[in-house]
């Protein structure tokens, strides 16, 4: 891919120093976005929360990316700054159009971002706070085909009963309001929306999150299955790890607004080059009763890094269980330590950190 | 080597009586609960778990209320002990034997003395979102020891030496200073276990954990729950934990109650129920749960077809059967399957294992 110029900014090889042969749908280069802290009568900025500081990470064309980290580590805002539904700090959002080339969407207006709103879409966590309760299902899965002027009348609502046919739903359902459908059924409407225009990259945050158990594998099921359908890439945004593993091809871990580290999942899950990756997957707790005795837990110390005033140095240092001098006073850099897997630590080679073995299927 | 019996609950139904119909939130759940055990109830959103947990204490929320059933709590001979408590002196007469006695928690006034004097003391209970349950304008020392106050005769000095000391105990760096701070000034990893704090505050023989860490990271879930059973182990209380979340009972559960639509499925041991269930309900949520290290080489989840019915829609027979994928018409949506014993402490409500 050479690089294009658009809206002046130049988009050269992709981050991470990925080879530019791969196709790459979204590169994502030192994005920023900080929340003002204000205070006082005059509302004065005092400070400001760093939600996202700086990360640069890429998706390609039919992946499933996923964004891993506690509450409060980003990846919930940096998912809503590639849907522009933030303004960036800094940083650009380049996304490839119909026509190869990269275009940053960082800094276009809400009118020249329209066209790609409908090739970069949304699934919510919330099943009932993300439907509109006044609106019968057809009005919610229909309004982004008709305020992008794809269909009205009849072929709306044939557009419509095919989505929800699609997704699991009987389209006779499309003139009852969300209110007369389960949870399951609720997020399998938000889906439908989010297909309707049929986008190339969805963007899921938590999307099985607020689900029961059995339902939520059907939902992982279908998000699966709309991907081959489809061709769809998906940015995958969740706190839980065997979700993250089930359905990710390559994850970003994230910790105070960093990345920490960025793998292939299973080289990820079974070697982990950061011990906040390490002790992460530790704290996932085992369905295995069996198991119990067997795993050394990693219990870590204290509570995750305040955003607005992180710590000096690597900014998980103060709750690392290897930390050393140089840790609390460099910031260490996102680093190449094998093929395709990048972590942020100063040791990430000397240290032998734990993953998760591959075990055996249960009886 | 079985330890003694704390809690029995006998055929408890908890029903809502709403204008659009009477749901039967818990119907019929029969379990033990023995004393330094933990009994983990694990079901979907709906079973009926944190209703059955609320019955215990008597507060079940209006309109709902106990119709049916017996809950006994076999006092333990150290809470019904004279001295303590301000209830037992008037009543000493009745409690004077040596042998436990047994109350019917279920036939207490929902507003007595008698549930009000056990709540908190012999049995206590945390909450899934601790900032809802906490007082937001209260401070942290001032609702500690606004329990241990009510419910033994320290002073002002003690109950608040007390209360730091508990904090201490819950990990909670610098007590003497948190006493003073309100809950929103904590994190909520420092909110569950100033919640834990309160709730032992009067070594209670019971701890009923209701999804005490659905709200909170895996981290802090880790620390939550390596917490509990490090108090287990020292305070000796039987531990309720309620949850969804199969990996949190396979780490904690002694024994394991499964729940579906307000009625038990199958009740046993830990380890046979995650090695050998028996239920079609619990073998099929075990195959739908992503597994780390296991998952990733399988293409697809086994999911449970159909969702959780509508409550005021109940199937007729076994709530699970429309579910089944072992359904047997004429026979599952006629009888409401009993329960089968398999063992000691072990039953399961299916017409499978009817004739052996």
């Amino acid at each position: 891919m050479s690089a294009q110029s658009t809206n002046g900014s130049e988009h050269a090889a992709t981050s991470n120093g990925t080879a530019a042969a791969e196709n790459v749908l979204l590169d994502v280069r030192n994005l920023q976005k900080w929340f003002p802290i204000t205070a006082g009568f005059f509302r004065r900025t005092v400070g400001h929360v760093r939600a996202v500081d700086d990360i640069s990470f890429h998706v390609l064309q039919g992946e499933t990316l996923g964004l891993v980290g506690e509450s409060g580590c980003g990846k919930t805002t940096a998912g809503r700054c590639i849907l522009r539904a933030y303004d960036l700090t800094g940083g650009q959002i380049f996304f490839q159009d119909h026509d190869g080339k990269m275009v940053d969407l960082g800094p276009l207006t809400n009118n020249e971002m329209k066209p790609y709103r409908q090739q970069v879409r949304m699934i919510f966590q919330d099943p009932f706070n993300s439907l509109n309760p006044r609106m019968p299902v057809i009005d919610i899965v229909g309004d982004p085909l008709k305020i992008n002027r794809v269909a009205a009348g009849k072929a709306l609502e044939d557009r419509v009963a095919s989505l929800l046919a699609r997704v699991g739903l009987r389209p006779e359902y499309m003139r009852r309001y969300p209110h007369a459908f389960s949870g399951g059924e609720r997020q399998r409407i938000g889906i439908a929306r989010a297909l309707a225009l049929d986008p190339r990259l969805v963007v899921a945050d938590e999307a099985v999150s607020a689900l029961d158990v059995s339902v939520r594998a059907q939902i992982l099921n279908l998000i699966k299955d709309l991907q081959e359908e489809f061709n769809l890439t998906y940015i995958f945004v969740s706190h839980d790890l065997s979700v993250i593993e089930y359905i990710c091809d390559r994850v970003v871990v994230m910790y105070v607004g960093k990345i920490v580290e960025v793998a292939e999942t299973e080289e990820l899950f079974a070697q982990p080059f950061h011990p906040y990756t390490e002790a992460l997957l530790s704290a996932v707790p085992n369905p295995d009763p069996r198991m119990r005795q067997q795993k050394d837990r990693i219990v870590l110390e204290g509570d995750v890094a305040d955003p607005a005033n992180p710590p000096s140095g690597c900014y998980f240092h103060p709750r690392c269980r290897y930390v050393q001098d140089q840790c609390s006073q460099e910031t260490p850099e996102l680093r190449e330590i094998a093929p395709g897997h990048f972590a942020a630590c100063h040791f990430a080679e000397e240290l032998t950190l734990a993953g998760v073995t591959a075990s055996g299927e249960l009886g | 080597m079985e330890s003694p019996v704390l809690i029995e609950i006998k055929n408890l139904k908890t029903h809502f009586f709403l204008d659009e119909g009477t749901v039967q939130a818990v119907n019929g759940v029969d379990f033990t609960i023995h004393q330094h055990k933990t009994l983990c109830v694990v079901g979907e959103s709906g079973c009926g778990k944190s209703v059955t947990a609320r019955s215990i204490l008597q507060i079940v929320d209006q309109p709902g209320r106990i119709v049916e059933g017996e809950i006994l709590y076999h006092r333990p001979d150290r809470l019904s002990a004279a001295g303590n408590g301000e209830w037992t002196s008037g009543e000493n007469g009745a409690s004077g034997s040596s042998s436990a006695e047994i109350i019917d928690l279920a036939a207490l006034d929902p507003r007595g003395r008698e549930i009000r004097a056990i709540r908190g003391q012999d049995i206590s209970m945390i909450f899934q979102e601790p900032m809802t349950s906490l007082s937001p304008i209260h401070t942290v020392g001032n609702q500690i020891t606004e329990a241990i106050k009510l419910h033994t005769d320290m002073l002002d000095d003690e109950a608040d030496e007390h209360a730091v000391e508990l904090l201490r105990r819950v990990g909670i760096p610098r007590p003497e200073e948190r006493l003073d701070t309100y809950p929103f000034e904590l994190s909520g990893g420092m909110r569950q276990r100033v919640m834990i704090a309160m709730a032992l505050s009067c070594n209670p023989a019971l701890l009923i954990a209701d999804e005490p860490t659905t709200a909170v990271d895996v981290t802090t879930q880790a620390q939550i729950l390596e917490l509990l059973e490090e108090l287990q182990d020292e305070f000796g209380m039987a531990i309720m934990l309620i949850t969804h979340d199969l990996g949190v009972v396979a780490e904690m559960a002694d024994d394991v109650v499964v729940m579906y639509l307000g009625q038990v499925a199958e009740r046993g041991d830990v380890d046979s129920i995650f090695h050998d269930p028996k239920h079609p309900y619990t073998q099929s949520l075990l195959k739908s749960i992503p597994r780390l290290g296991v998952s990733r080489n399988r293409q697809r989840l086994d999911s449970i077809r159909g969702m959780v019915p509508d409550p005021y829609n109940r199937p007729t027979g076994c709530m699970f059967g429309p579910r089944c994928d072992h359904f047997m018409p004429g026979r599952c949506d006629a009888v409401s399957p009993p329960a089968i014993p398999l063992g000691p402490g072990r039953e399961v409500h299916c017409l499978l294992y009817e004739d052996e």
